[in-house]
């Protein structure tokens, strides 16, 4: 088991440095970063860029001063807002994003489980179509497209709920719903198929021959064993949360990470855009490790370090 | 020999498949007396098994239906049974026990619970009686250290001690009837002994009855009273099990029996396979299903079904040759010094 | 009595042993794999139907622009925010209205009707959807292609070597696949200005990675199966077993993988065009029409409706037809 996590760990840190490494050679290509097209910035600030990442000298000490910097938690300074650190910008823009994000996927999870349930129990009725045509248009049309026309009829047209901005709690709800769609069609078509494989199983057949409840075989033996996989989504579901918010946000006009990196997108202010590129990255890689621990303690097995033992 | 405890009337069983409706089972007629072991024999797809589910009520309700016939347990027909009273019959009055044991334990569930449960469903255990009660169960079938083994799970016994395990969960409540499907098909033959000894030993002190399922031979010749042989969703022959191995009637009968080798058999007489393979049951024609790998086949055997016929009060075959009109064939099969406990296999 | 006695006549009782021919014809005949894959496929009614449609939206990606007389950036200022009319099509919405209930055409005395309507520079909508719809299907199409190419080789590779080759491509696909690909996507995009070449490159730096997964997958899976040891051990040629044995056997989770992947990147190029990092005017893709009907999105949601409705569908239908696609070639699903 340790030696697995630390395995897992080592993984984690060269992924990381890797893509470190990435936006590093990154900011030296690109106009406007420190490390190149000085001529837009001020004596002064320049000066206190090259005090900070050392510019005179060779591009190996640069490099590590930028990954020391990172370490320390250092991303560098946003050039939009004159000299404000990018770290600081993040903090302050992440409560939305959490907030919607969270909803979401709270939301999603639920009624995405729920539908793959019914679906696959009902499996081939005309509640299993429609809880499978949900999940196909929920995968098909694109989030933004779907936050659009949301923000369309049930903001402006209809009026129901406010339509953008960030005032209240009521102004996250339909970004939250807009992001949620995902959620829902990757938990239910999960979830479907596999209570599907589980049903046709023999043991959901033993169980049944001991004459207990269906409702306690369909509990403890079938969507027990159907729900242990399904914690394998949360990676794939952190990236499609993480892309959503990027057009959400823009769209709904919330005051997140999203928001910010599109706005630093039409105007160039790299450090930015690398900064929460990097902290999207560094979140992705340790939800996927946590995922892989979980999985290990809750599935009895997965012997850590040992793979599967038995395909049964 | 009892009472009879179950009785099965021209059970008649179709699945919908991809490629339109299967009769799976057809006609299919059996009693089993209190006590006593019935051994159903067959090639794969000859609805063994479908027949074994259909008195469980364990076929999926969504693909199969059960078109006629009742199934008649204590003179009750279970067919006509909801849902919450055939729950009441799973388990505590007919159990089963299925082929794989490496896929019919629940592999996230601790054996101890998975024996509990039946227990405390049907009598309404505590969960201390039934920790006692399972724990009793384990060591009943052989298991031993039961107390640390209650705790483990699936993946942590080999083949035969999960078979064990599946035994001890189809005992728990003392059925009157088991059924056990292939119980020995996935194991070695090391233990396949094993485990068949413990079925009898455990019918000696209960009186269960038991229906085993089996393409073994060996198996029937070890644990069956009584015989009966499928083809294609019938019963084409049943009796006793001197009957069927001393005085086959039916020539798929009499195939099985010379495709099996026998240890005292002269060696350089070949073993004689049943020529051809079992019919595709969803395209079958009118007549007699074996007509077509039949060597004796008669012109009548393509468009009609032969009728039982009564050889002796226990003794029944479906025929056309034990009519009185079918010419004289020599029965190929003579039994030599006899037959007992040799293994093998029929079909596959 | 399961029939009438009086059918059973005596000279019923002759030996009739059948022949041999006819033993053969009671087992139904094996089909071919692709046919029976294909059959499968015209009995899924939805993936069926997605396939037609997606044939239909192609032919008019392609031909759609040339059916009237606009190029799909000629501006025109004149023509400038005109509702979508199309005459006899009036009950359908498609009335020339505004959002207010004005004629636009009546008032601004325009004959010529513009049947998507037009943009802010007078751009025919129409030519413009069916324009950005071939760029859309093109950038997916090749993403889906150089995917293919690499994926395969890739994998191929990494599966015929096995060993220490294996291993180190392995590590190395392990690394690569724990990076977002949205992150790289957009870092390249950064780099090279934004573009249809550019948005194709970021695809794949990410993209083959799934393909070759896949297709070591299945050939390591193949290599060690009794089937392929059986024809070896029959002396089947090394040509035969690449020919008859694996390739179809790859073929049917390849191309189930390309199905998802087209989608996949006409998802991204329409995200990149919305966040500001696609394609720039005067070209048109399904995603910059969507990103600058969205900004008039309150007073001409037609702008956003048309392209909004081409990218849903294409999106559906490809899913739709990918699941179609990967159960017909499931062979457990043969019987």
């Amino acid at each position: 088991m340790a030696r697995y996590i630390f395995q897992r760990i080592g993984y984690m840190a060269v992924t990381l440095l890797i893509i470190i490494t990435i936006t590093f050679f990154l900011m030296q290509l690109l106009p406007g970063t420190p490390f190149n097209n000085p001529e837009k910035l001020t004596d002064q600030q320049l000066e206190l860029l090259n005090e900070k990442y050392g510019l005179d000298r060779p591009l190996i000490f640069q490099y590590f001063t930028y990954v020391g910097n990172l370490l320390k938690g250092d991303l560098g300074t946003s050039f939009q807002f004159s000299g404000r650190s990018v770290t600081e910008i993040i903090f302050e823009r992440i409560g939305p994003s959490a907030l919607i994000g969270g909803q979401a996927v709270f939301f999603g999870a639920i009624v995405g489980f729920f539908l793959g349930i019914i679906s696959a129990l009902r499996h081939n009725t005309i509640f299993d179509y429609g809880s499978v045509t949900i999940a196909v248009l929920g995968m098909s049309i694109p989030s933004f497209v779907f936050g659009a026309l949301l923000q369309y009829y049930i903001g402006v047209k209809w009026g129901i709920l406010p339509a953008a901005l960030w005032k209240s709690y009521e102004y996250s709800i339909l970004p939250s719903i807009a992001l949620s769609v995902m959620v829902i069609a990757t938990v239910a078509r999960f979830i479907r198929s596999e209570m599907l494989e589980v049903l046709g199983q023999d043991y959901v057949v033993t169980a049944r021959a001991k004459g207990i409840s269906e409702f306690v075989v369909i509990t403890f033996h079938v969507v027990r064993n159907a729900l242990i996989p399904v914690i394998t989504v949360l990676g794939p579901l952190a990236v499609s949360i993480m892309t959503g918010t990027l057009v959400i946000e823009k769209i709904f006009a919330v005051p997140g990470l999203g928001e910010q990196f599109t706005l630093s997108i039409l105007v160039n202010d790299y450090s930015v855009i690398l900064g929460i590129t990097l902290f999207y990255s560094a979140l992705f890689i340790l939800i996927v490790f946590v995922v892989d621990i979980l999985y290990g303690i809750i599935d009895p097995r997965i012997s850590l370090g040992g793979g599967k033992r038995d395909a049964a | 020999m009892g009472e009879t405890i179950l009785s099965v009337k021209d059970l008649h069983v179709s699945f919908q498949t991809y490629n339109g409706i299967v009769k799976a089972v057809r006609g299919v007629s059996f009693d089993l007396k209190e006590g006593e072991t019935l051994a159903i024999v067959g090639e794969s797809g000859s609805g063994k098994s479908v027949t074994a589910k259909a008195v469980m009520q364990l076929l999926p309700k969504e693909t199969t239906r059960v078109e006629k016939g009742s199934i008649l347990y204590q003179d009750e027909d279970l067919l006509t049974f909801h849902r919450k009273e055939m729950q009441k019959v799973r388990g505590r009055e007919i159990s089963m026990v299925f082929q794989d044991p490496m896929t019919s334990l629940n592999p996230t569930m601790k054996i101890g619970k998975q024996i509990m449960e039946g227990l405390r469903k049907h009598h309404q255990l505590s969960k201390k009686e039934a920790y006692d009660r399972a724990k009793e169960l384990l060591e009943l079938v052989g298991i031993s250290n039961a107390d640390a083994r209650m705790k483990a799970y699936p993946h942590q016994f080999s083949g035969g001690m999960r078979q064990r395990v599946v035994i001890a969960m189809a005992l728990a409540c003392h059925p009157r009837v088991l059924i056990a499907d292939e119980p020995t098909t996935a194991l070695d033959v090391t233990i396949q002994a094993q485990i068949l000894d413990l079925m009898k030993e455990i019918q000696e002190k209960t009186n269960t009855s038991i229906i085993i399922i089996t393409h073994d031979l060996g198996v029937v010749a070890n644990m069956a009273d009584r015989v009966a042989v499928m083809y294609a969703g019938e019963i084409v022959e049943t009796g006793t099990l001197e009957e069927m191995f001393y005085e086959p009637r039916h020539p798929y009968t009499w195939g099985l029996l010379q495709s099996m080798p026998q240890l005292h058999q002269n060696r350089d007489i070949p073993l004689m396979p049943i020529p051809g393979s079992p019919p595709d049951v969803s395209s079958l024609h009118d007549g007699c299903p074996f007509a077509p790998r039949c060597p004796y086949v008669m012109s009548v055997c393509h468009s009609h079904l032969p009728d039982y016929t009564q050889i002796s009060e226990t003794h029944t075959v479906t025929c056309w040759l034990e009519d009185h009109r079918a010419p004289e064939v020599e029965r190929p099969y003579r039994p030599d010094s006899g037959y007992r406990g040799k293994s093998t296999t029929v079909g596959g | 009595m399961r029939h009438n006695p009086s059918e059973i006549t005596d000279d019923l009782f002759v030996p009739s042993p059948m022949e041999e021919s006819k033993k053969e014809e009671i087992t139904s005949p094996p089909e071919s794999f692709w046919k029976e894959a294909w059959n499968r496929l015209l009995k899924n009614k939805g993936a069926f139907f997605s396939l037609i449609m997606i044939l239909i939206i192609t032919l008019l990606a392609i031909f759609g622009p040339m059916l009237n007389p606009y190029e799909y950036d000629e501006q025109n200022l004149d023509r400038s925010n005109l509702p979508p009319l199309i005459p006899g099509l009036e009950w359908l919405g498609f009335n020339g209205e505004d959002t207010n209930g004005v004629n636009v055409y009546e008032q601004r005395e325009i004959s010529d009707p513009a049947w998507f309507g037009t943009d802010e520079f007078g751009r025919d909508l129409w030519t413009r959807v069916w324009k950005g719809t071939q760029i859309s299907l093109f950038i997916g199409l090749m993403a889906a292609l150089l995917d293919l190419l690499i994926g395969v080789i890739y994998g191929g590779v990494s599966a015929y070597y096995g060993g220490r080759v294996d291993d180190v491509m392995q590590r190395i696909i392990e690394i690569l696949i724990g990076i977002p690909n949205l992150i790289l996507i957009i870092l390249f995009i950064l780099i090279l200005e934004p573009g249809i070449t550019s948005i194709i490159l970021a695809m794949i730096i990410t993209g083959w990675v799934n393909m070759a997964r896949i297709v070591r997958g299945q050939v390591l899976q193949l290599k060690g199966q009794e089937f392929i040891l059986a024809s070896r051990t029959l002396g089947a040629s090394h040509r035969r077993l690449i020919g008859r044995h694996l390739l179809p056997n790859v073929l049917g989770p390849v191309i189930v993988t390309v199905m998802f992947t087209i989608p996949t990147a006409i998802f991204f190029e329409a995200f990149l065009s919305f966040i500001g990092l696609g394609l720039q005017p005067p070209l048109a893709s399904l995603g910059t029409l969507i990103e600058s009907g969205y900004q008039e999105m309150r007073f001409f949601p037609y702008k956003l409706i048309f392209p909004a409705i081409v990218i849903s569908l294409i999106m559906i239908c490809f899913n739709v037809l990918g699941d179609g696609l990967r159960d017909a070639f499931d062979p457990k699903m043969r019987k």
